[in-house]
C-alpha cells in the first residue's frame, strides 16, 4: 500500500498558510466540550498541552516522571535553530529548510520540513515572551552560534542549557494552565495501551506508578508526545526512563512504525567505563573545533598518552579527511572511531575510546582561552571520570543519542489511526536519517505550539463526537489485556534481572545495528534477539507486589517492549539495501566510505504494521518527492 | 585509576508513606570506585533482586545532573558532601574503602515519602501554578528583539533559572523552607522585562503558596545555598523579600 502524506497542493512556501485556512475550525464556545489526551511533557507534549488548553481545549497531561519539569528535553545542551537572520549573514526560511533536507540526507518530507523552518521564528518570539534568559549581546539583544551542518549562525541558546531553559518555559506555560483549572496533570502514570472505539483513537490505560492501580482515560484525540527509542541500545545519552512502550502499544494497536532503523550516534560522549554503567554522557561536539582526535599506531599498545611519540599516533580524521579533519560530520566521525577500537586501537582500560587532545590547541592558544571556550566540558568531563584533561587528553566514544524514526504521521501530524496524534522525537517527520544540532529543539516545540494545536481541531471538527464511556467494552478489553501482561511479568520468577536482559538486548543491538550494519550482522541479530526474547519470558525475575511502587516492573515492561521493538529495527535495517545518514550498511559506500543511497529503490519512508504475534510486519511505503532541493550525494570534500 | 572498595550501606527503608521506616544495614561489597553514587545503588539492588529481596526504591532519571529528579540526603549531606553536584554525578571515588554511608530520603513536611529514599515534591509544582510564570498565549508575541534586555540582567536571570528544582534547599533547612526554590522562580522573572507586569502579584502568590504547602519560613541559616547542587545564590532570596515587600506595602494587588 502507497501512504498518503497528505501534503497540500501548491507552492511549498504557501502550503502551510493555504492549509491552516483550509482547516476546519472548532468554535471557541466549542472548545470546551472536548478532551484531549497528551502522554510526555518534554517539549513537544510539554508545549501542546499548554497550547491546546490556552485554546479551551480540556486537556489531561501525562508523564512517568514525578514532574512534568523532569522530562529528557531538560538534557539538551546547544541550542535551538531559527531562521531570524539577526545576524544578517544570508539566512533564510528556505536556507534552514534546504539545510534540514539535505542534512537528513533526503529522507524527510519536503512540506513538513518547510513548515519547520517557517514556524522556527515564532519558536524565539514566544520563548523570549515567556520569560526564557537565552543569551545576549551586549547591546541587550539576542546572540547566536553557529552549529553543525549550517554556514550562518542562527542557533539561540541559554548557555549549555538551553533544553533545560525552553522546558521549563513550557514547562511554566502548563502549571498556569493547571492552576486555571484547564489542564489535569497525572505525573507517575505510564502508558501501557492505547484505547480504540470504532477505528479512532478515544482514551488510554496508564498504571499509577504509586499505586499501581491501572487506570483509564477517555477523550477525543490522543497525543503521544513520548520520545524517542534510542534506549533500546541500553547505553545511550537519553534518561533511564526513556522508552518506546507508549508508541510500541500504538503501533501494536495499528499505528505505522516508520523508519525504526534510523538512530543517530553521536561521536563526542563520554566513554562506557564498566559493565554497571547505567549510562552515557554526551559532550557538545563543539570540542571537536580544537581537540584533535588520535589512537596510537599500534594495536593493543596500553602506554599511556604522554609516554607515546608523536611520529607513533595516528590522527586518523585528519589522515583520512585531509580537508575536513576532526570536523567531519556526526557518523562519519562516529564510524572511524568504531573502526579504529575493532582494529584493536581503542585506548583506556576497555580499549572502547579514542583520544581527543587539546595539547596542541592549549600550546598555541594558551590555557585560559581553551578554558572560555570549553571550560564547564572539562569540568563536566572532570567530575564523571577524576581526569584532568587540561593535562591528560579526553577520551571519547560514540554513543546512541537521538532516533530520527517513529511513529508514522501525516501532514497534519496525525498517525494512520484517527484520531492519534504524534508530536516531537516520537514521531519520523522531519529529520530524514540524519538529524542537525539544534533541531530537535526546535522540532518539538514548532508541533506543540504552532502546528498540532490547529491541525487536532480540523481532526476534532471533521469528525462525529465521541467520547466514550471508560466503561466500554474497548475499555474493558484494554484493561483484561494489559493486567494479564503484568501478572505474567510478575508469576515468572527467574534467575535474572531485567537490566541483565536489558544490557545484553544492548550490546546485540550496538554490534549488529548500530554505527556500522551488515546484512550478515543483522541476521545474526534478529536470531539473537528472538532466543533473548525467549528467554525473558522464562527467565526474568521480577520482585515486588503488583499494587506498589516497583521499579522493578516499571522497567520490565518497557524492557519487553525493547525486545519486540529491537527485531522491527533490525527487519527495517535489513529492508533498506542502501546507506543514508545515520544508517549505514557496509555494503553501501562510496570510495572515501561515505553513505551511498539508493534514490531509484529507498527513497520513500518505510512504514511498518504489525500483523500478530510470530507474523512478519508488513510494509507500507510513502514515496518522498523532493520537488524544491535537488537529490544529490552529501559531500565533506 | 580505578579500585574497588568495600562500604556498609544504612539505607532508609519504608514501604509506603503510612508505614514506619527504619534503617536497614546493606552490605555494599567491590564497587569500582569510578561508579556514580546510583551507579553504586544499582549494583547493590542487581543483587538484592537475585537474592529474592526487593531493591532500595529511589528516583532518578537523566543521571546528568539537570532533571532534579535525583537526591538523597548522604551522611547528613542533600546530594552528598561534594559541592556543586546532584547525586548522580557524584561518584564513588570521593569515598575511602571501609566507609559506612548512611542514605535518606529528603524530608521535610511538605515532602512525603513515597518508598524508601523517593518523596513526593509535588508541592514544587504548585508552587509554581500559583505564580511561577510570564502569562502569554502562543501566539502573540512580538519579535523576541523588540525587547532588549541588558547582558548582565539576563546573565542574572539566567543563573537563577539553573534552578532543577530537585528539593535539596528544603532537605538541607532546618525550617523546611523552600525560599531557595520561589526565589530563584521570582527573580528570574523580576530581573526581566517580560516579567515586570505581573511580578507583584507572581512574588505573593508563590510565597503564600509555599506556606500553605506546609514549608517554613528563612531563618538565614544559608544552608540552601551550601548545598544547592546548581550554586543558586541567597541573593535570590533578598531579592524575593524586596519583591515581596514591596507587593504587600505598595501595590494595589493583595
Amino acid at each position: 500500500m502507497l501512504l498518503d502524506g497528505k501534503v497540500p497542493t501548491g507552492p511549498i512556501a504557501e502550503k502551510w498558510d493555504r492549509h491552516r485556512f483550509e482547516l476546519k475550525l472548532v468554535n471557541p464556545a466549542n472548545k470546551r466540550k472536548y478532551d484531549i489526551i497528551v502522554v510526555g511533557t518534554g517539549l513537544a507534549g510539554g508545549s501542546a498541552a499548554a497550547t491546546l488548553a490556552e485554546l479551551g481545549y480540556n486537556v489531561k497531561a501525562f508523564c512517568f516522571q514525578d514532574s512534568p519539569r523532569r522530562a529528557h528535553s531538560i538534557a539538551a545542551q546547544g541550542g535551538i535553530n531559527a531562521a531570524k537572520n539577526y545576524p544578517n549573514d544570508g539566512d533564510s526560511i528556505w536556507r534552514l529548510f534546504y539545510d534540514t533536507v539535505k542534512g537528513g540526507d533526503f529522507r524527510a518530507r519536503e512540506a513538513n520540513v518547510y513548515r519547520l523552518a517557517q514556524v522556527s521564528n515564532h519558536i524565539i518570539d514566544h520563548c523570549v515572551a515567556q520569560g526564557i534568559p537565552f543569551a545576549r549581546d551586549y547591546g541587550g539583544l539576542l546572540a547566536n552560534r553557529s552549529f553543525g551542518g549550517a554556514q550562518v549562525s542562527r542557533t539561540f541558546y541559554a548557555r549549555g542549557q538551553t533544553g533545560q531553559q525552553l522546558l521549563l518555559g513550557c514547562y511554566s506555560s502548563l502549571m498556569r494552565q493547571v492552576g486555571a483549572g484547564k489542564v489535569t496533570l497525572l505525573p507517575r502514570r505510564e502508558m501501557l495501551d492505547l484505547v480504540i472505539v470504532k477505528g479512532h483513537a478515544k482514551g488510554i490505560l496508564v498504571r499509577n506508578l504509586i499505586t499501581g492501580e491501572l487506570e483509564r482515560h477517555g477523550a477525543d484525540a490522543v497525543v503521544l508526545a513520548t520520545g524517542g527509542y534510542g534506549n533500546v541500545f541500553f547505553l545511550s545519552t537519553n534518561a533511564m526512563g526513556s522508552n518506546v512502550t507508549a508508541a510500541y502499544r500504538a503501533y501494536l494497536k495499528g499505528a505505522l512504525f516508520a523508519n525504526p532503523c534510523f538512530t543517530q550516534i553521536h561521536p563526542t560522549c563520554i566513554p562506557v567505563h564498566g559493565t554497571y554503567q547505567s549510562k552515557l554522557t554526551l559532550m557538545s561536539e563543539s570540542l571537536r573545533n580544537d581537540g584533535r582526535v588520535w589512537v596510537p599506531q599500534k594495536a593493543g599498545d596500553k602506554r599511556p598518552p604522554y609516554q607515546i611519540p608523536e611520529n607513533e599516533r595516528d590522527y586518523f580524521l585528519e589522515r583520512k579527511y585531509p580537508s575536513f579533519g576532526n570536523l567531519v560530520p556526526r557518523d562519519v566521525a562516529s564510524r572511524n572511531a568504531k573502526q579504529q577500537c575493532d582494529a584493536g586501537k581503542g585506548v583506556g582500560a576497555t580499549g572502547l575510546a579514542v583520544y581527543l587532545d587539546f595539547a596542541d590547541a592549549i600550546k598555541r592558544d594558551g590555557r585560559a582561552v581553551i578554558e572560555r571556550k570549553y571550560g564547564n566540558l572539562f569540568e563536566m568531563y572532570e567530575k564523571i571520570t577524576g581526569e584532568d584533561p587540561y593535562v591528560t587528553p579526553m577520551m571519547i566514544y560514540p554513543a546512541v543519542h537521538y532516533t530520527m524514526g517513529g511513529l508514522w504521521v501525516d501532514y497534519n501530524l496525525m498517525s494512520n489511526i484517527p484520531g492519534l496524534f504524534v508530536i516531537g522525537e516520537a514521531n519520523f517527520s522531519d529529520h530524514g536519517a540524519n538529524r542537525l544540532g539544534a533541531s530537535a529543539l526546535m522540532q518539538g516545540l514548532a508541533d506543540g505550539y504552532f502546528i498540532l494545536p490547529y491541525t487536532i481541531g480540523g481532526y476534532l471538527a471533521g469528525s462525529a463526537k465521541l467520547n466514550p464511556a471508560t466503561s466500554s467494552p474497548e475499555f474493558d478489553a484494554c484493561e483484561r489485556a494489559v493486567q494479564e501482561r503484568v501478572n505474567r511479568l510478575l508469576a515468572i520468577k527467574g534467575k535474572r534481572t531485567v537490566d541483565d536482559f536489558h544490557r545484553q538486548l544492548g550490546s546485540i543491538m550496538w554490534d549488529y545495528c548500530g554505527m556500522s550494519r551488515n546484512n550478515a550482522g543483522l541476521e545474526k541479530a534478529r536470531g539473537l534477539i528472538q532466543s533473548l526474547r525467549a528467554e525473558f519470558w522464562q527467565n526474568v525475575t521480577v520482585p515486588g507486589d503488583e499494587k506498589d511502587f516497583n521499579q522493578s516492573l516499571e522497567r520490565a515492561g518497557r524492557v519487553a517492549d525493547f525486545l519486540e521493538f529491537a527485531e522491527l529495527m533490525v527487519i527495517d535495517a535489513l529492508e533498506r539495501q542502501e546507506s543514508c545518514g545515520g544508517h549505514f550498511n557496509e555494503a553501501y559506500q562510496t570510495p572515501e566510505n561515505e553513505a551511498l543511497r539508493d534514490d531509484e529503490k529507498f527513497c520513500h519512508v518505510a512504514a511498518w504494521e504489525y500483523k500478530g504475534t510470530g507474523k512478519a510486519p508488513e510494509l507500507h511505503k510513502e514515496p518522498l518527492t523532493f520537488e524544491n532541493v535537488h537529490l544529490t550525494q552529501r559531500s565533506y570534500k | 585509576m580505578s579500585k574497588h572498595i568495600n562500604l556498609t550501606l544504612k539505607v532508609w527503608r519504608q514501604k509506603n508513606q503510612k508505614e514506619k521506616g527504619h534503617f536497614e544495614t546493606i552490605a555494599a561489597p567491590q564497587i569500582s570506585t569510578e561508579m556514580s553514587f546510583l551507579e553504586m545503588l544499582d549494583v547493590v539492588n542487581e543483587k538484592m533482586t537475585t537474592e529474592g529481596k526487593e531493591p532500595i526504591a529511589f528516583d532518578h532519571d537523566c543521571r546528568e545532573g539537570i532533571c532534579g529528579m535525583c537526591g538523597a540526603v548522604v551522611n547528613g549531606r542533600p546530594h552528598g558532601a561534594l559541592k556543586g553536584t546532584t547525586l548522580c554525578q557524584l561518584h564513588m571515588r570521593h569515598f575511602n574503602d571501609g566507609d559506612t554511608i548512611a542514605i535518606e530520603p529528603f524530608r521535610a513536611m511538605a515532602f512525603k515519602v513515597i518508598k524508601d529514599l523517593a518523596v513526593d515534591r509535588s508541592a514544587f509544582d504548585q508552587i509554581i501554578q500559583a505564580g511561577g510564570f510570564i502569562s502569554v498565549n502562543a501566539g502573540g508575541a512580538q519579535d523576541a528583539n523588540n525587547l532588549p534586555v541588558p547582558q548582565e540582567r539576563a546573565e542574572l536571570a539566567m543563573d537563577a533559572a539553573q534552578c532543577i528544582g530537585c528539593g535539596a534547599c528544603v532537605a538541607a533547612c532546618p525550617n523546611a523552607s523552600a525560599m531557595l526554590f520561589v526565589s530563584a522562580k521570582v527573580s528570574q522573572f523580576a530581573l526581566l522585562p517580560q516579567g515586570r507586569p505581573e511580578a507583584a502579584r507572581r512574588a505573593l502568590a508563590m510565597v503564600r503558596a509555599m506556606d500553605r504547602l506546609g514549608f517554613g519560613n528563612c531563618g538565614n541559616e544559608t544552608e540552601c545555598e551550601a548545598e544547592c547542587p546548581k550554586g543558586i545564590s541567597i541573593s535570590n532570596i533578598a531579592r524575593l523579600n524586596r519583591e515581596f515587600f514591596k507587593a504587600s506595602f505598595g501595590s494595589s494587588i493583595k
